[in-house]
């Protein structure tokens, strides 16, 4: 739920990443955070292990400037991905306005992204929110991995796979390279502004 | 209270009441966040400068995560949500099911007399949202 400072003239957002775990979600927001330092004020908060593997979330907000008057902050946060993390998985979605889905192009991958859109359907359910309804995009993370020989899946293969009932917007990614990185930041932002408009003003 | 909008005129209230039961008595900062990690308001002494927006999405990931553990538990819900240091202690409580007041304040304040504050600031800022 977003929330709107009708004095100081802030609109909040919240968005999450979500997805298998070693997707790239976090490699999304580091990216992020390298590339477009002067909109974001603050550090990246990031909970993880020693191993490195997120353990609750990171978090990284964003200034968009201004829009109609009002200040947008976008709060950037993903979810810790390993199944066993479902509890606090459900946790960082409370209150989602947006949500980018990174899947993990590898071929190896594919039932793991699958089993992660279902949960993420799931947890929604149990806010009393639809992956129907809430704006979402799809990245096909990884495909820089094309030409390092290993088996990554076609797009229309991932597009059947994961999106062929939702039909919400997508890109071919690479956290790693950043490509496409920020258009899938755009995409979900002017997503996710549109509907936050709508419920609210 | 139409939550998601605040007007201006609830929210100088509540800043008023944060102001006179909490910032008055010596705390150094109050926020009142919802369970998402927004940031409805934020209040401080003046010389304290913390990254509240951080702030706020730790602490609501804080609050869940202890809200949580005690449903596992069997306990509704842990009444009390104080976190000691040196020099800075933080207190959460409880406005409603979709805020949480959460204060820092130093050492030459009492929990005891900090959570009688507390009590006072949210019964007139539950009176705030009722009275509409
Ligand atoms: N080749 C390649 N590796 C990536 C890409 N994105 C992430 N990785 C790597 O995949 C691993 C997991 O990434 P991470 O961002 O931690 O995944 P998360 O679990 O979804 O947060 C790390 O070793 C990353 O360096 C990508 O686009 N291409
Ligand atoms: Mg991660």
């Amino acid at each position: 739920m977003s929330f709107i400072n009708l004095r100081e003239k802030i609109v909040q957002v919240k968005v999450v990443y979500y997805g298998p775990g070693r997707g790239g979600k976090t490699s999304n927001l580091e990216y992020i955070n390298r590339k477009f330092s002067k909109q974001i004020q603050s550090e990246m908060v990031s909970l993880k292990t020693h191993g490195d593997r997120t353990l609750f979330f990171d978090f990284l907000p964003f200034d968009m400037g201004k829009i109609k008057g009002y200040e947008l902050k976008i709060q950037l946060y993903t979810v810790p991905g390993q199944v066993k993390y479902n509890a606090t998985r459900k946790l960082v979605l409370k209150g989602v306005d947006g949500i980018v889905f990174v899947a993990d192009a590898q071929e190896a991958m594919r039932e793991k992204n699958i089993r992660s859109l279902n949960q993420l359907h799931e947890n929604l359910k149990e806010y009393k929110e639809s992956i129907f309804k809430i704006p979402l995009v799809m990245q096909y993370n990884k495909v820089d991995l094309r030409d390092q020989g290993i088996p990554i899946l076609p797009t229309s293969v991932l597009e059947q796979d994961l999106n062929s009932k939702l039909k919400v917007p997508y890109f071919e990614a690479s956290a790693l390279t950043g490509h496409n990185v920020p258009e899938t930041l755009k995409k979900i932002i002017s997503l996710t502004v549109v509907s936050v408009q709508k419920k609210l003003l | 209270m139409n939550y998601g909008v605040v007007s201006q005129e609830q929210l100088e209230k509540i800043d008023e009441i944060l102001s006179e039961q909490l910032i008055k008595i010596g705390v150094d900062c109050v926020i009142i966040i919802d369970m998402a990690g927004n940031i409805i308001t934020a209040k401080d002494n003046g010389a304290s400068r913390y990254d509240v927006y951080s702030f706020a999405a730790l602490a609501a990931g804080n609050f869940a995560t202890v809200d949580a553990m005690a449903k596992l538990v069997g306990e509704q819900e842990f009444s009390l949500l104080f976190h000691k240091g040196t020099d800075c202690n933080i207190h959460f409580s409880k406005v409603d099911d979709e805020l949480l007041l959460i204060t820092m304040f130093g050492k030459h304040i009492s929990l005891g007399f900090l959570r009688l504050n507390v009590v006072k600031a949210l019964e007139q800022i539950r009176k705030l949202w009722t009275g509409k």
